[in-house]
């Protein structure tokens, strides 16, 4: 049924009560319920059977007659994905930390029933060693500031009386009954947003323009097109409070005079778009998507358009093109798409990110936002914390925080004691940043000026193991795969660069190769159309900056120093630690591997040796040898 | 066309009637080829030259149109896809721990590549674009079931759960 502005705050005040216990408010609202069990629902702890710990909960509640007592309730991502599966049973605030479904009957009966945290499946710190009670309390949480992503892992993402409890739609309604739709223009312009999805072009002007384009038909659009590898803050937002951007897109469209929206996202991720449109049916019911929202006179509707597996749509007018029923490729700009977008008509298109900031700042006015951050870089920024890195997760850290806290302190170091050799941010168009490097701070600027950039939120860690050149292959094979054949520069270019530098991977290359490398890079990006190309050599241009040494050893001393391009990889074995045992020679598929006539000293059988004619590299023997007598190098 | 499978079309009429239903309503939305191709992939589980025809008779719009759109975007296929559907994450997070060895060793097993159905139509694999269970790193898919932190060494087992 259609709810008026009275009817929303009702339901607010209503709410108090399911939710005080988790928002740890006001002291004199009694809580509806015992205990609240809240288990992640984002799409890493649910491939993790999740929700077969929820249905697990919810039999042991019936059987137990404490549906009253007792509220589970499933969230969005909490943030820290690798601890996953996540439950957190409140009052305590207790975190649980990989959770099997084996697991439940103890804790139901020891802490939901008994009342007593069960401390050993409490998270453990990865560095302290130390059991933490509640998640709030663990290194990965306390340097964090949550904006974005601020109702993620803390309401049930498909029930919209829990955002409203969350002071949900009050940004709407604040700007539909007492702002201009200037003033709502001039608001974002005074918090200094800049989008986040990775070029960081101020927000207020992208407002600004599309309100004073000509025309009387505008659309609003949003960009879920999250393709850079290794990077799921969008997905998050979208699945664990999608009314946030539901919300958002509603005041963008009052303020630029629109009425219709579109939501273009990946159809990779089911769940994201399930709960979307979960959320997008509720507000419509609600009233708060349709004609006359609110009983204000103000129209607006929504629609999901699915991506079908092409990262070029991640370009704005690629992602245009895309949902009129096209091949996504780009075209040029100007016009932009304030001016000529969709179907021809001036549209604002933002981030998802960027729209999930839109509803807080309008709240919290515009020199809260200011408040965070650093002056050209405002606010916070969520990235997706991933590689080699022990506290994998999603993350949000005001502008401007080192990329040491972000590594060491919120990521909780690299795993195996490895040393810390390079972050990559900004995925294929982005760049390296080494470990001499690693106090700078994390804004639109400073990464720029080192040759990396914010991007989408990626941050992917890479430690010693890992060879450089070989991720600049990786981005590469991306980009071959995923430009969209328009401009010959990027279409073929990238596929000789490619091939340039598999002949260094392959122990092929000269110095000469490197050469020809960079003036290729700067080839392509002076002559492609669009972001894609113009930033597709940036993994090369930046380790071949940071890192040339690693280049220079590949092609000069035909060796890769991580020891993971297999050409330039020799196996041995140390003969004085070879005890003749065998099973390497056992494991090899090649059988390269043979008995010599050599006995060390102390040992009884004779050592074995690898024929390098035969051997293909596979690596089997290493693992397999006890000794630790095989090398590769 | 570049691609066929070489596996006869065999749609049903209900399969027809139901896919005709669906692009008379999407024949009135404004950009509707994409969404008409998604339900049409997922009445048929492929895209054969068959179903672009229907496809393009219905919305109005040229064959070449639709193979155009069909060919542009990697989640289209033109070929059958197999009863068990793998996808081996390549994304960067997974690629830095190793999913590479792990693509590798599930070819191996199935004697096919990426990109291929096993000639029984069993098995297909996939290298995918990051899936976004970034957490769970090198994470392999077989149709809804998500296996992660696995290594080359439990490749066979898992697959042998599907026998």
């Amino acid at each position: 049924m259609k709810k008026s502005i009275q009817d929303i705050n009702a339901i607010r005040e209503q709410m108090q009560s399911q939710i005080v216990m988790r928002n740890g408010g006001d002291s004199n609202i009694v809580s509806k319920y015992k205990r609240q069990i809240l288990i992640c629902g984002g799409t890493g702890c649910h491939s993790n059977k999740s929700s077969k710990i929820l249905e697990e909960f919810n039999a042991l509640i019936k059987a137990n007659g404490l549906e009253n007592d007792v509220l589970t309730v499933m969230t969005g991502c909490f943030g820290l994905c690798a601890a996953g599966p996540v439950v957190i049973v409140y009052p305590e605030g207790a975190f649980y930390s990989r959770i099997t479904v084996e697991d439940v009957k103890e804790i139901f009966d020891e802490h939901i029933v008994g009342g007593k945290v069960v401390e050993k499946f409490l998270h453990e710190e990865d560095n302290g060693k130390e059991k933490v009670i509640a998640l709030s309390d663990t290194n990965f949480y306390k340097k964090q500031t949550r904006v974005a992503l601020r109702n993620c892992g803390v309401i049930n993402p498909e029930n919209i009386d829990e955002y409203i409890a969350f002071d949900g739609y009050q940004a709407l309604i604040k700007v539909l009954t007492s702002m201009e739709k200037q003033e709502v223009v001039d608001t974002i312009l005074a918090s200094g947003l800049r989008g986040r999805g990775g070029a960081g072009f101020p927000t207020g002007r992208k407002w600004q323009f599309t309100k004073d384009a000509p025309g009387e038909i505008k659309y609003v659009a949003c960009n879920a097109d999250e393709g850079d590898p290794g990077a799921f803050m969008d997905r998050s937002v979208l699945e664990g409070d999608p009314h946030a951007l539901i919300e958002a897109m509603a005041i963008a469209a009052y303020a630029i005079g629109s009425n219709q929206g579109f939501v273009y996202v990946r159809a990779e991720y089911p769940i994201a778009v399930r709960r979307l449109q979960i959320a997008i049916d509720q507000a419509k019911e609600y009233g708060l998507l349709g004609k006359d929202i609110l009983g204000t006179g103000f129209d607006f509707d929504l629609e999901i358009r699915l991506g079908a597996g092409a990262f070029v749509c991640g370009e704005e007018t690629a992602l245009m093109t895309s949902i009129e029923g096209h091949r996504g490729e780009p075209r040029p700009r100007p016009p932009f798409p304030a001016i000529k977008g969709l179907f021809g008509k001036p549209t604002l298109l933002n981030n998802v990110e960027t729209y999930a900031n839109v509803c807080q700042i309008i709240l919290k006015g515009p020199e809260w936002f200011t408040s965070m951050g650093t002056e050209k870089s405002r606010g916070t920024k969520v990235f997706a914390l991933g590689g080699k890195i022990n506290n994998t997760g999603l993350v949000e850290i005001p502008m401007g925080t080192p990329l040491r806290t972000v590594i060491e302190d919120i990521g909780g170091g690299i795993p195996n004691g490895k040393k810390f050799k390079a972050a990559q941010t900004g995925g294929p168009s982005g760049g390296c940043i080494p470990a001499s490097l690693i106090d700078t701070p994390i804004d639109y600027d400073s990464l720029i000026a080192i040759g990396s950039m914010m991007g989408s939120g990626g941050l992917i860690v890479m430690d010693e193991d890992n060879c450089m050149v070989d991720i600049a292959k990786f981005f590469l094979e991306f980009t071959v795969d995923e430009s969209c054949g328009k401009c010959t520069a990027c279409r073929i270019g990238t596929r000789r660069l490619l091939e340039l530098l598999t002949k260094v991977t392959d122990g092929t290359a000269t110095l000469e190769t490197l050469d020809e490398m960079e003036k290729l890079c700067y080839y392509i990006k002076d002559n492609s159309l669009c972001g894609l190309g113009q930033t597709a050599p940036n993994p090369v241009l930046s380790t071949l900056r940071y890192f040339k040494d690693e280049y220079i050893a590949h092609v000069v001393d035909k060796k890769c120093p991580a020891g993971v391009c297999k050409n330039l990889l020799n196996f041995t074995i140390d003969k004085d630690k070879c005890i003749g045992c065998g099973m390497c020679a056992r494991q090899c598929p090649a059988n390269a591997i043979v008995k010599t006539d050599y006995i060390a000293e102390g040992h009884k059988l004779p050592s074995y040796t690898i024929d390098q004619s035969k051997c293909v590299k596979c690596g089997a023997c290493v693992a397999t040898c006890k000794f630790k007598a095989i090398s590769k190098g | 066309m570049a691609k066929t499978s070489g596996v006869p079309f065999q749609g049903t009429k209900e399969q027809e009637v139901a896919l005709r239903e669906k692009l008379a309503e999407l024949k009135k939305v404004q950009g509707g080829l994409m969404p008409a191709l998604q339900e049409a992939q997922a009445i048929y589980g492929y895209l054969p030259k068959e179903v672009q025809i229907i496809v393009a008779e219905e919305l109005g719009v040229s064959l070449e149109e639709v193979y155009g759109v069909v060919s542009f975007y990697a989640q289209f296929s033109i070929v059958p896809k197999g009863k068990y559907k793998i996808g081996v994450c390549l994304g960067t997070a997974c690629y830095v721990k190793g999913s590479g060895d792990l693509l590798a060793e599930v070819e191996k097993q199935l004697g096919i590549k990426a990109g291929g159905i096993t000639p029984d139509g069993k098995w297909s694999i996939e290298a995918t674009r990051c899936i976004g269970c970034c957490g769970l790193a090198p994470v392999m898919t077989i149709n809804e079931d998500v296996y992660g932190r696995i290594g080359p060494k439990e490749v066979a087992g898992i697959l042998a759960k599907y026998n």
